[in-house]
């Protein structure tokens, strides 16, 4: 069964040069939540050996000599882009998994096998003459071999430009080839599992393509082992189709300045519960409870340390915002406690399911239950029309002291009337 | 059943007859996904009836032929013109006596960034 893992190149940098072009061939970085850590970066970047996840403020004199550019998050942006590329490749197969914001595997069932990798190219063609986004496309039989495909595409170590096609290639081709790759850079191998496997003297991907089965999974574990077989062409991995809705939906920050006090914490839950009740009424599923979190900064030594998650169940399930923002108050104020300084809060909406299939009970007010539908309606509408937040509930704020540190976010081009890109 | 309201009366005899509303979205958008708007600045595209402020519907699947008024890059901004290939020549061409017209030199490469395919101006 071919299928493919179609990847976005450094998504957020290539996100942010669609709009201005200007970074084209320039180093380029993004920024995690409270500009902390390097999230994306430009090939320049990479280049000069900056690594993903390294703290901004300790690069600030490598960036100044090479004038890297440096983009807070721009999760509304990145978010459009993603759809848009995701609704595009969805169109190029019959079956679509959604792996990440960046990422998905596409079904190639049933295509001619001698023409995948031109498909690969038109698949590239495609998005980035589209959205402006450049793609890599690796084609294999399981879905490990096509993230190893896709990352020999990327780095180009398998000829074909930015495509590649493990099906196009014979058995010693292969082996020559992942003989050339570490063993690291397997799906699912990670820092950990490769340390303990250059012990046992497998360092390549041949090496572990090639390791007994057993050995795999009596000294690791049948994951490791399943891996290897994957590595062989032997699918043990499904293809998840896309049709199936998320299990949870988190919303949560670090803020910019600790917070203290309960009401500062309480709106940023309100609000963190008000954003992902709009993604569940996206999903038109309904949530069965809610779970919040706050945590203090466990880096700050010497500070008092505290967390706590907690369930609120809810009676019925919904994708009310204001039971959904009421259920977090109330696990809020029992987990809460004063003279702490908090760094994190986050709401979890869990046991989700598809509205429709939900059991109504006798106590259901049908009357209130079409108000409720309507105000949720007209409060998307809102938000949709003149920008996320506009219309919100009282509890999650107006000044949001708590908000995050985003200094250097770029406009949201696609999902602000006021915010447009501008052509002279 | 219990959970349904039971409406009374007649239906309407309009039901039968009730389509889809029109949308501007399914009017002026061929492909959705690759459609950016963009804010038109300044007066340079004043003979093709584009001010200051219109917002542009840009295309970007569209393959850019000549006469096609385009966003364009231009020393890494983006600018509306009118695309001309003229003689083997590529030239952005202003719709503005004011306004000079960009011809392509030898070995430099135009990016078009995306068609535009439709105007829109509010009056209110």
């Amino acid at each position: 069964m071919p299928l493919a893992l179609v990847d976005c190149n450094n998504f957020y940098v290539s996100c942010e040069r669609v709009f201005n072009p200007a970074l084209e061939n320039k180093p380029v970085v993004v920024l995690s939540n409270n500009d902390g850590c390097v999230v994306s970066r430009s090939n320049e970047v990479k280049a000069l050996g900056v690594k993903t996840g390294g703290p901004w403020y300790q690069l600030e004199s490598l960036a100044k000599k090479h004038g890297i550019i440096a983009y807070s998050s721009n999760y509304a942006l990145y978010g459009d882009m993603s759809a848009r590329v995701m609704s595009l490749l969805s169109t190029f197969s019959p079956k679509q998994e959604i792996y990440s914001i960046d990422e998905c595997f596409l079904d190639l069932e049933g295509f001619d096998p001698q023409s995948l990798l031109e498909y690969g190219q038109t698949i590239r063609q495609a998005i980035k003459r589209g959205v402006g986004i450049p793609v890599c496309v690796g084609i294999a039989d399981t879905k490990t071999l096509a993230k190893l495909a896709n990352h020999c595409a990327k780095k180009g170590l398998a000829g074909s430009d930015g495509a590649c096609d493990f099906g196009r290639m014979n058995e010693a081709q292969r082996s020559d080839l992942f003989a050339r790759i570490p063993a690291g850079e397997v799906w699912g191998v990670g820092p950990r599992i490769t340390h303990r496997l250059e012990a046992l003297g497998i360092h390549t991907v041949e090496d572990l393509r090639t390791a007994a089965l057993e050995r795999m999974r009596d000294q690791f574990s049948v994951v490791l082992e399943r891996t290897v077989q994957e590595l062989n062409g032997t699918p043990c991995i499904e293809l998840e189709d896309a049709g199936a809705p998320r299990q949870q939906i988190t919303v949560s920050r670090s803020f910019g300045s600790p917070v203290t006090a309960f009401e500062d914490l309480a709106e940023s839950v309100a609000y963190f519960a008000t954003r992902a009740a709009e993604k569940l009424r996206q999903d038109g599923s309904v949530a069965a409870s809610v779970c919040i979190y706050i945590r203090t900064n466990p880096f700050k030594e010497g500070e008092p340390q505290y967390q706590r998650s907690l369930i609120v169940p809810l009676a019925q399930p919904t994708d009310d915002t204001l039971k959904l923002v009421a259920a977090a108050i109330q696990g809020l104020r029992a987990s809460y406690r004063s003279g702490l300084r908090y760094k994190k809060s986050g709401v979890l909406l869990m046991g989700l399911q598809p509205k429709g299939s939900v059991q109504p009970t006798l106590f259901d007010d049908p009357e209130k239950q079409l108000k409720s539908d309507n105000l949720m309606r007209v409060m998307d509408t809102i938000n949709r029309r003149i920008g996320q937040g506009s219309l919100t509930i009282a509890a999650s704020g107006i000044n949001q002291r708590w908000s995050m540190r985003r200094e250097r976010k770029s406009p949201n081009y696609t999902t602000a009337w006021n915010e447009l890109p501008v052509a002279e | 059943m219990f959970n349904h309201k039971v409406a009374a009366g007649f239906p309407s005899p309009a039901d039968d007859y009730i389509e889809g509303r029109l949308s501007l979205d399914e009017h002026l958008i061929q492909h959705r996904e690759a459609t950016f708007f963009v804010r038109a600045k300044g007066s340079s595209m004043a003979g093709a009836g584009i001010f200051d402020g219109d917002l542009l519907v840009v295309d970007k699947s569209l393959a850019p032929q000549s006469g096609d008024i385009v966003i364009a890059v231009l020393d890494g901004h983006l600018t509306v013109k009118r695309l001309v290939h003229r003689g083997g020549k590529v030239i952005l061409k202003p719709e503005n006596p004011l306004f000079r017209e960009l011809e392509l030199k030898e070995g430099q490469e135009l990016t078009v960034w995306g068609v535009v395919t439709s105007a829109v101006k509010k009056f209110i």
